[in-house]
């Protein structure tokens, strides 16, 4: 085994295997992981702390959307999530179990479209779909508790996640096709992104069937 | 060229709007450590070209440690009362809807416009200008029609932040994460021990492999970019494409999507997993994953018997 690499780099994979499992502090289980793996690659303190820094820097767009926290603060100041409310009240056929289908067609569709961005956690599951799920929920079910509700409200954030990730790879230039393309081309495999995003289909669609059976199954234990 | 620089600008006043209104809010349980984590970020966004990576560095552990201690807390950012809202919905109805596709609509008229105007927008960023942009328009819009006080913009936006927490910076610390494991060649390691996980010949065998190491892997690193590299580096290429004959294209493509079952059980792909539990007030932090963990193991069997039935025709 004398050709294997040195295995201390991968300090920081096991800080951050045994910080989640103990359910520390997700920051402090990052920057622990970061000196792991550093100082496992002999990388000094100070260098370590100055890469932190440079990749912190490098990755602010990551955090450009909370921009969109004052719009939704406003909106819900002006009473959306009560309209949202007061429109499933009035709309029995609206269930928990077909606003999530109908969201869920809705963001694998716009995805596979290119429009990830027309919707999202801030976006739309924090003022619209979470209270409008939770609505129907309490409006079919009133003795539903707080743990009840608080599934249902997650359930809308998991069909944000599970719509947008099996839809976007429809769409040919999202960054997970360009990847694969551009990985294939640099070990001589040249495809075209179409080949590609037609095998996102199969999945797009498993996908739909799986969780949309599991949102209906959700529906009808209540 | 409007590009990342003026958002970066822009979003470094947020923040220092929420330092300020958090200082001057006598209620706040963690009020100078909440003013100084905002105040911070604030000073990265909008100074952080001009200092060292090192001064960068030590903003990073400082943001932690007042993490840590508490920050950003909570306080008492000025809002509308049940009634209020109430009230607000008897008048307004419906209509109360249509300030929610501003911001949609802003990301689909610029991604379609803005790159037929050349020079006005950076062109690789116009999805993030967008953004930006809708929020201006529609703060703007929100402002003008429902005439809250002046500095309700700020307020509310503190209100959601304090909601999120420390989490805030979560997303930005783990991409940068992600950096850090490159600079110290883990990816390499992992890429040059994973074949070594499988036994010789036999093809299901080296499927699993390869989508259990694409979703494994994604969990750790927190998206399937960081894992796809190293995994179709280590397994996908030289073991299924190379030595077993499999479609590069069957096993590149829905090998991705094995990783993106691994980022739905993940805590470190905080942005989808940690951040919509804080912004929906869920008190159990993995709520999410909890919610959508059997979709994603069904998916990655699926994915999985999809590579070892379609890959070697």
């Amino acid at each position: 085994m004398s050709s294997l690499p040195s295995l201390w780099p991968l300090a920081g994979i096991a800080i951050v295997v045994a910080g989640f499992a103990v359910r520390a502090n997700p920051l402090a289980v990052v920057v622990a992981a970061a000196f792991g793996s550093g100082l496992g690659a002999g990388m000094a303190v100070p260098e370590i702390i100055a890469a932190l820094g440079k990749a912190f820097h490098q990755n602010r767009y990551v955090s450009v959307p909370w921009l969109l926290l004052p719009v939704i603060g406003l909106m819900e100041r002006g009473g959306l999530s009560e309209a949202a409310r007061a429109l499933i009240l009035r709309t029995r056929s609206a269930t928990t179990a077909r606003i999530l289908l109908i969201y869920l067609a809705f963001r694998q569709i716009t995805a596979a479209l290119g429009l990830t961005q027309i919707a999202g956690h801030a976006q739309s599951v924090r003022p619209l779909i979470a209270p409008m799920a939770e609505a129907a929920a309490l409006r079919d079910d009133p003795a539903l508790d707080e743990d009840g509700r608080n599934r249902v409200k997650a359930m809308a954030a998991a069909t944000d996640n599970v719509g947008i990730f099996f839809g976007e790879d429809i769409f040919l230039a999202i960054a997970s096709i360009l990847l694969i393309k551009g990985f294939l081309e640099s070990a001589g495999i040249l495809v075209e992104p179409l080949q590609l995003s037609v095998w996102a289909i199969p999945t797009a669609l498993a996908a739909f069937a799986v969780h949309g059976f599991r949102l209906w199954r959700m529906g009808r234990r209540r | 060229m409007i590009g990342l620089p003026q958002l970066y600008a822009l979003a470094g006043l947020v923040f220092a709007g929420w330092a300020a209104a958090t200082l001057l809010d006598r209620q706040h349980n963690a009020r100078l450590r909440g003013s100084a984590f905002w105040a911070l970020i604030a000073l990265e966004f909008l100074a952080g070209d001009g200092f060292s990576d090192f001064a960068k560095g030590l903003i990073v552990l400082a943001l932690v440690a007042l993490a840590l201690a508490g920050a950003p807390g909570k306080g008492r950012p000025a809002t509308s009362s049940d009634a209020e809202r109430q009230a607000s919905l008897a008048r307004h109805g419906n209509r109360l809807f249509l300030p929610a596709l501003i911001v949609p609509g802003v990301a689909l008229a610029g991604t379609w416009l803005f790159p037929k105007v050349t020079g006005l927008v950076d062109p690789k960023q116009v999805t993030l200008i967008s953004l930006g942009l809708g929020a201006i328009i529609a703060v703007a819009t929100l402002m003008a029609w429902l005439r809250p006080p002046a500095g309700a913009a700020v307020q509310e936006g503190r209100r959601l932040a304090e909601g999120v927490g420390w989490a805030m910076i979560l997303p930005q610390l783990l991409a940068s994460l992600g950096l850090v494991f490159g600079l110290a060649g883990v990816g390499d390691i992992v890429g040059a021990l994973a074949p070594l996980a499988i036994p010789d010949g036999s093809r299901l065998a080296a499927v699993l492999a390869f989508t259990g190491g694409m979703a494994v892997f994604t969990m750790l690193m927190g998206n399937a970019f960081a894992a796809f590299p190293v995994m179709m580096g280590g397994i996908g290429l030289p073991v299924l494409v190379v030595g077993m004959g499999g479609d590069p294209v069957v096993i590149g493509a829905v090998g991705m999507l094995a990783g993106f079952c691994g980022t739905l059980l993940s805590p470190m792909a905080a942005n989808f997993n940690i951040v919509p539990a804080a912004l929906l007030n869920l008190p159990d932090r993995y709520a999410v994953i909890r919610a959508q963990w059997p979709t994603a193991v069904v998916l990655w069997l699926f994915n999985t018997a999809l590579i070892w039935g379609f890959a070697f025709r």
